[in-house]
């Protein structure tokens, strides 16, 4: 076993504590959005309490203050991501906006018709239907990248899908609805030795593993704060200087300005281009305390135990008649996904609910992968840190009240 | 609320029509015809309708859901059949009450008051309902037309 005191981190977490009728709650639904911990929520208290004002604006007191713990929080995600500079880290409201905004940036000004965007069958829409819009209207293709049974992406022909009209490749680094680990890193190799530039989706890997930029070599990284224990509406942005530089704006406004005429507008430097208007400082700022509160638990140590929780779940679960499981990669993280025989997966949901068991069910914002399985919907168990194995447990009692109900 | 309110939603009535859908078939002769689904959680259905005058001759259904929207898809049906436009009018009314916690006549409801313990569960009653505003449209259009619930 981890040397991880659960019950410890549990009581940073005081949503946990809680019956939902009568049953402790079984917060299973992390992939849709993580729970915060006191870390976080004082940290968003505290600044609004003691250092509310505008960023990058006044030269009073509170308003360096609040300028200081915003570019505190910039310098965390710097450091988290293992990027080389504060100017490579751009704040938005999350993968989805970080996702627009290199469609919008970097990839229209060179698109044409004909050209091409590799996206993978797995993606979460958010990483499907920016390019799919930026192809429709200039006339360009998007292809993808085809995936196996297991839910694993099929690279057998990947060389071949890899051609002198991409002008980007854009995965996910893990699957939101299977939980496969894909090998972004090689990936990305094979990309760049044919010049292709890579977004990697990091959306559903920065809770559960260390993240490296610079390992990866990728052009463009992005996640969002909420699902890694920070507050939603912020999120992060990775882009290698030299290219986030010769980007245009993403959108005008206050602060990603340096002067102003009717005649014309210099742009502010990184990465303050990209930001234009009045941030999401709390946001921000809670994101740092995110980050600071993971890294006291240790990132390798978070995802050593989530290993050990998702093996026990998938043998518990695993292990039950008339159930099947969606997304059996052999590597994975915090998801399992699953079908039981003869009951549709929102019936599902609403008796685990009945059971204090919080789980996802639906098609995940990932409508092709249900496509590819034939199938409408999944039941989702997602796990993080604080989770225990007596919620494994939970949910495999409620997977036995579902199959005696529908007996 | 635990077990036994599960009873409730899914009650013997419902879980039989789930397992055995009846009208669950196309039509190929049907002149009202309209397709529903709901976009959170990708359920969707046809629904079929033959009327003769101001007769509902034939109603059916198919598609894909959960046990509570097949099941009132399918009750949807076994109601709807030989009933006057006015009558199923009348019996959408009362599913419509039904579903949002308004007086009900229990008459004009006969056996779909099965359906009744989703209104303690919010979150499953466009389940209940998507059937109910498809098969709306279709008698409103008989052209193909998309329903939504959203």
């Amino acid at each position: 076993m981890s040397g991880l005191d659960i019950q410890a981190i549990r009581k940073d977490f005081p949503i946990l504590d809680q019956e939902i009728y009568g049953f402790p709650l079984a917060y299973l639904d992390n992939a849709a959005t993580s729970q915060k911990p006191v870390q976080v929520i004082d940290a968003v208290a505290d600044y609004y309490r003691e250092d509310n004002a505008n960023v990058h604006r006044g030269v009073h007191r509170l308003s360096q203050r609040a300028t200081d713990s915003y570019e505190g929080a910039r310098s965390k995600v710097r450091d988290f991501l293992h990027a080389q500079s504060d100017k490579e880290i751009v704040f938005v409201r999350g993968a989805t906006e970080a996702i627009n905004l290199v469609a919008h940036s970097f990839v229209r000004p060179m698109l044409h018709a004909g050209d091409e965007i590799l996206i993978s069958h797995m993606e979460h829409h958010a990483n499907i239907v920016p390019w799919q819009m930026l192809c429709d209207e200039v006339g360009a293709t998007l292809v993808v990248i085809p995936m196996t049974d297991k839910g694993e992406l099929d690279l057998t022909t990947f060389d071949d899908l890899l051609t002198s009209k991409t002008k980007i490749m854009a995965v996910g680094q893990v699957s939101n609805a299977l939980g496969t680990i894909n090998p972004v890193k090689m990936m990305t190799e094979k990309a760049h030795a044919k010049g292709i530039p890579v977004l990697i989706d990091g959306a559903q890997a920065v809770p559960h593993m260390p993240a490296d930029v610079q390992d990866l070599d990728c052009d463009f990284y992005v996640f969002s704060g909420h699902k890694m224990f920070a507050p939603t509406g912020i999120g992060a942005l990775y882009g290698k200087q030299a290219l986030l530089e010769d980007m245009v704006p993403w959108q005008g406004g206050g602060d990603m300005i340096l002067s102003v005429s009717f005649e014309k507008t210099l742009y502010n430097e990184l990465p303050y281009k990209f930001e234009a208007g009045t941030p999401n400082i709390s946001g921000a700022i809670g994101l740092g305390a995110a980050i600071d509160y993971m890294q006291s638990v240790g990132i390798a140590e978070l995802a050593a135990y989530e290993h050990e929780l998702l093996a026990y779940a998938t043998a518990q679960v695993g292990g039950l008649d008339g159930l099947r499981i969606i997304g059996t990669a052999e590597r994975k993280a915090s998801v399992l996904s699953f079908m039981i025989d003869g009951v549709h997966p929102h019936d599902i949901g609403t008796i685990f609910d009945q059971q204090g068991v919080a789980i996802r069910t639906g098609h995940h914002c990932a409508q092709p992968v249900m496509q590819f399985f034939g199938i409408p919907a999944t039941a989702r168990a997602s796990f993080a840190f604080y989770n225990t194995m007596d919620e494994v447990d939970a949910l495999v009692g409620a997977i036995q009240k579902v199959q005696e109900l529908f007996a | 609320m635990s077990g036994a309110d599960l009873r409730d939603l899914y009650q013997q009535v419902i879980m039989d029509h789930n397992k055995k859908p009846r009208n669950f078939r196309d039509m190929a002769d049907a002149n009202h015809l309209a397709h529903g689904n709901n976009p959170l959680c990708g359920d969707a259905l046809v629904v079929y309708v033959k009327l003769n005058g101001d007769v509902i001759e034939d109603v059916s259904f198919q598609g894909s859901g959960c046990a509570i929207s097949v099941a009132s898809a399918s009750l949807m049906t076994e109601a709807l059949k030989g009933k006057t436009v006015a009558e199923a009018d009348a019996i959408y009314q009362q599913m419509h009450e039904q579903m949002t916690g308004g007086e009900v006549d229990m008459a004009t409801l006969g056996k779909l008051e099965v359906l009744g313990g989703v209104r303690e569960f919010p979150a499953r009653v466009k389940c209940a309902t998507l059937s109910w505003h498809t098969m709306h449209s279709a008698m409103e259009s008989d052209a193909d037309g998309q329903v939504t619930t959203e």
